[in-house]
């Protein structure tokens, strides 16, 4: 089954309806298909790894991570299917990040790889769009964490439903034109790794989703304001979403203290 | 005013709390300090400051830095006042960090410093633990050391903004089993309340509930199983935690 959220009389509303179901998607007002805290894995690429790979034995990281590279993709981030992603006034570069979205099922605690499918709810695709990644060495909240950075949707498929989680496409479209192609079979820590790896020192939640890796931002993933950007994934749907020029509104005090 | 959350017949209660630091319910019931099971006093986003004293920095052998570190931690690291926090076994150094958290009240986007002020709701005193031996140069400080499961105790409660008169002239103080470990002043953050609000504001939308704990001064010690460890900020709260085992910790799940 897919497990959307969408906004019905001003109302968010959970929908349920069957894999390969026809589907109106423009007359529905799509929400982030999940509501938990989210992780995003960065350098969990095979290509993007070995080609950064030489630069880790440098300053300032002096070794290779021995762990996956975790960040939080905070709340302001999560949009729907169909929603604006807004680029940043100042032009700044943007660009895509294709990505399979792990769901976490039921809570999870400490639990070993052997284990921890039995924890992983369903699937999603993510749009983990993100500035330039110019370091990896601080975390990278400026470049990850812009309103409207986190497209999720349009649902969640039961992880019954998908036959071979390691082993799916992944398509991006930018204004209907195919510009990039991989695989689930290119990340380098699969999911059981993640949910393990994560789970030991942090507590899963049911609704929790883990980016499980976006490949090298190349020219074939930059972004504009004006494009429409969509990311495929086998088995699991289509994440469509347009990019505006962000508005530089300012929240007024005087106006919402009256 | 001061309010906190307890958990009080299996449901999250939001309570108000006195000058003794004891829990009222709506209906003027009292519950002490030592019988209210205490939650965290809000949720929403956590950015944290890094190296945001300048004698810390140099504790750390780093350079104050020229734009704020800024990390993220996720929900599950929180934890309410007189929790126990878990030390993994094997490691060399764990520290507290004592830390103003100042909690955002109403919306904010592109908030100028002049008007920051407006946005903070109320402060509270957040205990930003973390564990060395697992630091890795990649998103530093990574969330393996600052966003572990019991290693935030934050609270006892948030007080309105309108009763702490200067949260830039605030004594900082850690005790380690009653002893002073740890003494500073929010007068020497290298980057202030109004800087971070508005810097945070140009970068995404930050919401009531969301908090910012403003780093923490020299002073750091390592903690072990049965000590106490007392995090106070003057005039805001004082927040009790005890350090257990892993294995002490994993009986308790």
């Amino acid at each position: 089954m897919r497990h959307s959220r969408i906004l019905k009389d001003g109302v968010a509303t959970d929908l349920v309806s069957a894999v390969n179901s026809d589907q109106d998607m423009t007359s529905t007002e799509w929400l982030a298909a999940t509501t938990g805290t989210v992780f995003g894995i960065a350098l969990n690429d095979k290509a993007l790894y070995a080609k950064l790979e030489p630069s880790f034995h440098e300053k300032p990281h002096v070794n290779p991570p021995t762990r996956p590279v975790l960040h939080i993709k905070t709340a302001n981030t999560h949009i729907g299917y169909g929603a604006a992603i807004p680029a940043p006034a100042d032009g700044a570069p943007l660009y895509a990040g294709p990505s399979l979205g792990i769901v976490i099922g039921k809570q999870a605690t400490r639990v070993s790889e052997t284990n921890a499918l039995e924890f992983v709810g369903g699937y999603t695709v993510v749009n983990e769009v993100s500035l330039a990644e110019t370091s990896f060495y601080r975390p990278a909240v400026k470049a990850k964490c812009r309103d409207g950075f986190c497209p999720i949707g349009p649902w969640v498929v039961d992880a019954a439903d998908v036959a071979t989680p390691a082993a799916l496409a992944i398509h991006t479209y930018i204004n209907g034109e195919l510009t990039h192609t991989t695989s689930t079979d290119q990340l380098r820590a699969g999911v059981a790794e993640l949910v393990s790896y994560l789970s030991s020192f942090m507590t899963l939640e049911a609704g929790d989703l883990i980016i499980a890796g976006t490949p090298e931002r190349t020219e074939q993933l930059a972004l504009k304001a004006g494009d429409t950007v969509a990311i495929d994934i086998d088995t699991i749907g289509r994440l469509e979403n347009s990019v505006v020029i962000e508005s530089v509104s300012k929240s007024n005090s005087q106006a919402e203290r009256v | 005013m001061k309010r906190a959350r307890i958990l009080f017949n299996g449901q999250v209660t939001a309570v108000t709390v006195n000058d003794n630091n004891d829990a009222l319910l709506a209906d003027g019931t009292v519950i002490t300090e030592a019988d209210a099971n205490w939650l965290p006093p809000c949720d929403g986003k956590m950015f944290v400051l890094g190296l945001n004293y300048a004698d810390h920095a140099a504790e750390l052998a780093f350079k104050a830095p020229e734009e704020p570190l800024v990390f993220l931690k996720s929900p599950n690291a929180l934890l309410g006042h007189r929790k126990n926090t878990y030390r993994p076994d094997n490691v060399d150094y764990m520290h507290y960090e004592c830390e103003l958290v100042a909690v955002i009240g109403k919306t904010a986007k592109n908030v100028s410093r002049a008007d920051a002020m407006d946005y903070i709701g109320g402060y509270t005193v957040g205990n930003d633990y973390a564990i060395r031996d697992y630091l890795e140069n990649y998103y530093r400080p990574n969330l393996r050391v600052k966003s572990r499961d019991t290693c935030t105790p934050l609270g006892p409660y948030i007080i309105d903004a309108a009763e702490v008169a200067d949260p830039h002239n605030l004594a900082l103080r850690t005790y380690i089993n009653g002893e002073l470990k740890q003494k500073g002043s929010t007068k020497d953050m290298v980057f202030n309340i109004p800087f971070l609000v508005e810097y945070l504001s140009a970068i995404m939308t930050l919401e009531e509930g969301d908090m910012i704990f403003t780093g923490t001064p020299e002073g750091l010690a390592d903690v072990q199983p049965g000590d106490e460890i007392v995090t106070e900020v003057e005039g805001v709260g004082r927040l009790v935690n005890h350090i257990i085992s892993e294995s002490q910790y994993l009986e308790s799940l």
